[in-house]
């Protein structure tokens, strides 16, 4: 049970001038699960190699339970870590795998059986606890490496992509297990994810990085709802959110031959920045087809079943398209070739300032 | 595709007359030719050794002969006179101790060495890397005076350590670079998981890396031996009392000026197999493949 702080911390690999993580500032408070996102090469796995202990820190500090292990080796640290390829001792059977951290920490061996068994059993490993991981599916192998992390009763739990080597139907299963488990123990656990599916669903808060950089560090609902910047409104959310740069008028914007009302607040916050531009930004949920909206050419629909996602553009009186998707219902899609009125919900409207790409704050 | 082309055999009592070769079988003339080759193969190895064996059983002055004999009076007392009338005994002693060390010092700098190339990132890594296999290309031979230029002001001529060290500084970098290689394939993630596991980088290496790596360190182990094992330049320019002299330097006193000693030279020759034979037995069980599997996954 910790408290963890990255406090400025940075990472510049050798022979890079450009840091793999740039002053990253985190404070996880004690139980909380917080999910590093983000493209790949963002720093995230760094990141959480560093509060490992596996990767250098060139600058700042790492605090874990108010206890500065900045220079302190991965084992002093008190933490344990899931990797994304499982990495258990081939050579060992699932119970000394588990017991190993234990048995080096000298526990004692009832001990050490009593905190297996205990483990095996939560984690459904009981009648395999004398096989190699070898003799082990895919999922089994995922739950020994999380039952050796659980045993050592650690402060922090570190996963790195534990469940991108599974079957898309395991995921979502062993997803809401780590969720509960978590929840249940109560430990602060750093998880990282390039899928923000997993980032949205199991996160106490996520922290989206791009580039060595955090972009913002919120709960699941504000990061979908009240995204910082360009970059993390498009990368939450799935089908991404439409963004679209659009010149300002004075009820609100206009959006190819439309004229689009954004709420005044936005609008005056807008203008006194002296924008004659924004990037604006709607999600396909935030729509509804009906008069006086938004023309759009559909080009072509998707249908999920329950939603059909509607690919289509927006014409520019000039002659370019902006693409857009929308959400529609899926019993009665458009179809291609069709031209529908999109009406934009204007409580979910989003504007960014063209330049610097922030959010323009009502 | 010849996979599929269908034969045709003159087939006797087949109604079809013909038969579809499967992807997986030879013809007739590949079979011929590949087992041809392996028996001329097989034979080219097998006869110096049986040869050896049989004319050891001889008596001493049948060994040579204008006709092919292959039993002629067989008996031991080749075996017993090496044995018991020169000092065979001495040498194979000198030798297995030397063999010995080689092996278990060679082991265990090339693994601790092949392991830190492996995963350590150090001011002179690559330059490390370059002088292992740099040090490849000289022959032993050249090594010969300046060695022995060394050894003499070491006071390490003449003796049994002194050879073992210079076995190690021709075999140490070989294993080492082949260490390196077989280290490589094994996932750091084990490693990492092993040190916040609690691991110091040696436990690390011990307890996770060197018994994953036995088929390496099997072959890098007989390898070692048999480098000290079967060696005579270094062992003859290095040695020089009696007591001293391993196996292949001693046998060289069964060839005189005018005469060899067949029968003796092949007995003794027959008698310097055994361990190697053994070393062998002993390792080969640890060279088994997948020793890695399912730690990690991808």
């Amino acid at each position: 049970m910790a408290r963890v702080v990255f406090d400025n911390a940075s990472r510049i690999f050798p022979g890079s001038t450009k840091p793999a993580v740039d002053a990253l500032n985190l404070d996880i408070p004690d139980g909380e699960f917080l999910v590093l996102v983000g493209p790949s090469g963002c720093g995230k796995s760094t990141s959480l190699r560093m509060l490992a202990g596996l990767e250098d820190i060139d600058g700042g500090r790492i605090l874990i339970g108010d206890r500065d292990v900045t220079h302190v080796a991965p084992k002093e640290r008190d933490i344990a870590m899931v990797f994304q390829n499982y990495a258990l001792y081939p050579h060992m059977t699932v119970r000394e795998n588990m017991g190993f951290a234990l048995k080096l920490a000298k526990i004692p061996k009832e001990e050490i059986k009593r905190r297996v068994d205990e483990a095996a059993q939560i984690l459904d490993l009981t009648e395999y606890l004398e096989r190699k991981p070898k003799a082990l599916s895919g999922g089994q192998r995922q739950r020994v490496a999380m039952g050796r992390a659980i045993v050592r009763e650690p402060q922090v739990f570190l996963m790195d992509e534990p469940l991108s080597n599974l079957d898309a139907k395991l995921r979502v299963q062993t997803r809401t297990q780590i969720a509960q488990l978590q929840h249940r123990l109560g430990t602060t656990t750093v998880y990282v994810t390039h899928d923000q599916t997993e980032a949205m669903t199991m996160g106490d808060r996520v922290a989206v990085l791009k580039d060595g950089l955090l972009q913002q560090v919120d709960t699941p609902r504000n990061l979908y709802d009240h995204p910082d910047n360009v970059f993390v409104a498009g990368f939450i959310g799935s089908p991404a959110m439409n963004l679209i740069e659009v010149p300002l008028i004075a009820e609100g914007v206009r959006l190819g031959t439309a004229d689009v009302s954004v709420p005044r607040e936005v609008l005056s916050a807008a203008a006194s920045k002296g924008l004659k531009s924004v990037i604006f930004g709607f999600r396909p949920e935030d729509t509804t087809l009906g008069e006086g909206g938004v023309p759009i050419t559909v080009d072509a629909v998707e249908s999920t079943g329950s939603d059909a996602y509607v690919y289509g553009h927006v014409d520019i009186p000039g002659g370019t398209q902006h693409e857009v998707v929308i959400r529609a219902d899926g019993r009665i899609p458009p179809r291609a070739g069709d031209t529908i009125s999109a009406v934009i919900t204007e409580d979910h409207m989003h504007l960014f300032d063209p330049s610097s790409e922030q959010r323009v704050e009502a | 595709m010849s996979a599929e082309t269908v034969v045709h055999e003159v087939s006797v009592g087949e109604a079809s007359g013909k038969k579809v070769r499967r992807r997986d079988q030879r013809s007739p003339l590949a079979s011929f030719a590949l087992h041809f080759g392996l028996f001329i193969a097989l034979i080219w190895s097998l006869v110096p050794p049986i040869w050896a064996l049989l004319t050891s059983l001889k008596p001493n002055d049948r060994a040579i002969t204008t006709q092919l004999v292959v039993f002629d009076n067989p008996s031991m007392d080749n075996y017993k006179f090496v044995l018991t009338q020169t000092d065979l005994p001495t040498w194979f002693l000198n030798s297995v101790i030397v063999a010995a060390f080689t092996m278990l010092i060679g082991l265990f700098l090339s693994a601790t060495a092949g392991y830190a190339v492996s995963r350590f990132r150090f001011p002179g890594h690559k330059q490390l890397m370059w002088s292992f296999l740099v040090t490849q290309m000289f022959p032993m031979a050249i090594l010969i005076v300046p060695i022995y230029n060394i050894f003499a002001r070491l006071g390490l001529l003449n003796s049994l350590a002194g050879l073992v060290i210079a076995y190690c500084t021709t075999a140490v970098p070989f294993c080492a670079w082949m260490l390196k290689g077989y280290f490589d394939t094994i996932p750091i993630e084990i490693d990492e998981a092993g040190r916040i596991d609690g691991l110091t980088p040696f436990g690390t290496f011990w307890r996770l890396v060197m018994p994953l790596a036995r088929p390496g360190l099997a072959v890098t182990a007989f390898y070692t031996f048999l480098t000290a094992w079967g060696e005579v330049a270094y062992a003859t320019a290095f040695l020089t009392s009696d007591a001293k002299k391993t196996l292949a330097v001693g046998l060289q006193s069964f060839v005189g000026q005018f005469k060899t000693e067949w029968g003796y030279l092949t007995a003794a020759g027959i008698l310097v197999t055994i361990p190697a034979v053994i070393v062998f037995l002993l390792v080969q069980r640890n060279l088994v493949a997948g020793l890695t599997a399912g730690g990690t996954k991808g």
